[in-house]
């Protein structure tokens, strides 16, 4: 795919992904706004698969330190993310 | 090997959207949970497969002790932290891993800037700079939000003159280096000036903006943190990143965006505004009356002979570790036959939903929690509002007073109820420095002391009543 072509799908995928995220995110109710951010904030630590590809890329020098700390912050950001969601979520209950 | 990296990319994306939709209701939110782990390993594997498939065998232990050690460690502290953190610390909490993301976004775009500097091309260089600048913004001021939730730092607005023209030179000078860069790449000192620069940016953007603020400030940076996922997306050309982050980047605009209007304030006035000390300084007192004090004993029998009960939580309540002790005195005063429900102010706390998290916690049926816009004329027809360390989301001046500093926000209206019962430690006022004209009203009593003694002595009072 020639390089303007490909930026121009790029650019299609980003707005309307965009798009779906404001009509999603809006329908959330005040009630867990806490949880939607604690977990779409474990959601960004998807930045974990760039971490992962670059240490591939990376040996026993400056770059895999890098790489390392690159893999470790990110897994604990999706980790934490996640069991600190649902921990929150667990006790959400209606009245008996 | 292609087409089953697309097809799990494929599969994530749509995953990820079907775990947003599931969390508009507080019944399917837990599953929405779940499918989003499934997205998320699912995004992961592909990765995992091409960092250890065809590898040469140095290869190939280089990279299993690198990402083994760095997901083991992750795992350890994320579950560690996870487990560990106090409801009420939850800010901060999401403040640090939002930060950790940013931190790792910067990272990989470091990385990536470290491999092809000598042969990047323009289209990849430009989202490099991009990653790193909004990664490294993420990153810092993530972590000075962090400092002023945990206290490590004041919380109070850090002023000091030129600061805004100081910013913007810094971002100036951050734009003017990725220029250079794309231009003609290579220097790797001036890489280093363009990390170092967003770093101190990301930093001094924050310190300026006060305790009461960081709702919007939080739900900035978790903005950022998607941004930096997709601009990582560009750099990987990898879709799915690109999509997540722009889902992120638009739960943390919307959320930025309903903190702003809850405070009838815009985004620059929040970033700039250095509020709290400024209004401390040149707020003039205009609640003028006596304060009506009363002891546990008198609020108690008013609760206990009221019909139906609002209680509004702030930031007081998370500071008092009161929401179990609201909770039972809720329940002493249910079992009366007593109504109780809770209005939960958008901005109530230090973060979105931070009010429905800790009554959640204290067992509240979420049933009984209600926002604003759905409560307020409510309070009417109540008989008693019980305000547990809210301030400036309940002060009458927001609707009355035009010269007040938080005219025009909405607030929850306490002071339309028959009595209002005020638990406060003292009449300091709240984090916008502004009194407080509801705390003089002739049907407001104050009670004063630290909320979790106050509503253990009002349950017990209650419970004396009979």
């Amino acid at each position: 795919m020639a390089g303007s072509e490909y930026w121009f799908l790029v650019f299609y995928i980003f707005v309307l992904a965009v798009i779906v995220g404001v009509y999603l995110i809006s329908k959330v109710p005040p009630l867990l706004h806490t949880p939607l951010m604690s977990g779409s904030n474990a959601i960004s630590g998807i930045t974990l698969v760039g971490a992962v590809l670059a240490t591939a890329m990376a040996s026993w020098d400056v770059n895999g330190l890098l790489a390392f700390f690159g893999v470790t912050l990110a897994t604990i950001n999706v980790v934490g993310g996640y069991a600190v969601t649902d921990r929150m979520l667990k006790m959400f209950r209606k009245q008996k | 090997m292609r087409t089953f990296e697309q097809a799990c990319f494929l599969a994530a994306s749509l995953l990820f959207m079907l775990s947003l939709r599931w969390l508009a209701s507080p019944k399917t939110a837990r599953r929405a949970n779940f499918i989003s782990m499934a997205a998320m390993a699912l995004a992961v594997l592909p990765a995992l497969i091409a960092a250890f498939r065809g590898q040469t065998s140095a290869n190939l232990v280089n990279n299993l002790v690198i990402i083994g050690a760095g997901i083991a460690l992750g795992s350890a502290i994320g579950l560690a932290s996870a487990f560990r953190v106090r409801m009420t610390a939850m800010p901060q909490m999401v403040g640090l891993y939002n930060g950790f993301g940013g931190a790792a976004s910067l990272l990989v775009a470091v990385l990536e800037y470290l491999f092809k500097r000598d042969r990047i091309t323009v289209d990849s260089s430009i989202p490099v700079h991009l990653s790193v600048l909004i990664g490294g913004v993420c990153f810092t001021g993530s972590m000075a939000a962090f400092a002023k939730l945990q206290e490590l730092i004041s919380g109070k607005p850090v002023l000091f003159r030129g600061q805004h023209l100081l910013n913007l030179a810094l971002l100036v000078a951050s734009v003017a280096a990725g220029v250079f860069l794309t231009v003609s790449p290579g220097s790797l000192t001036i890489f280093v000036v363009l990390v170092a620069l967003a770093l101190v940016l990301g930093w001094l953007v924050v310190i300026p903006i006060g305790g009461a603020d960081m709702p919007v400030v939080i739900s900035l940076m978790n903005s950022y943190s998607g941004m930096a996922v997709t601009t990582t997306g560009f750099v990987l050309r990898n879709n799915v990143l690109i999509i997540v982050g722009s889902l992120v980047g638009a739960s943390g605009i919307i959320l930025t965006h309903i903190m702003c209007r809850a405070m009838n304030r815009s985004l620059a006035n929040v970033m700039f505004g250095g509020f709290g000390a400024t209004v401390a300084a040149g707020g003039a007192s205009s609640a003028k009356g006596t304060v009506k004090e009363a002891s546990p004993d008198e609020a108690a029998s008013i609760l206990a002979n009221a019909q139906a009960v609002i209680v509004v939580p702030g930031y007081g309540m998370a500071a008092a570790q009161a929401q179990h002790a609201v909770r039972e005195l809720a329940g002493i005063l249910e079992k009366r036959g007593v109504s109780v429900k809770y209005a939960v102010h958008p901005v109530a706390g230090r973060m979105p939903g931070h009010m429905n998290v800790l009554l959640a916690e204290a067992n509240v049926p979420y049933d009984q929690i209600f926002d604003l816009d759905s409560i307020n004329e409510e309070f009417q027809r109540a008989d008693v509002a019980l305000v547990v360390g809210a301030n400036d989301v309940v002060n009458p001046a927001a609707r009355k007073n035009p010269s007040s500093p938080i005219y025009g926000m909405p607030i929850l209206n306490a002071d339309q109820a028959k009595a209002c019962m005020v638990l406060k430690r003292s009449m300091n006022p709240g984090f916008a420095g502004i009194d407080n004209e509801l705390f003089v009203q002739p049907n407001t009593m104050m009670v004063f002391g630290d909320a979790k003694q106050t509503l253990a002595k009002l349950a017990a009072c209650v419970k004396e009543e009979g």
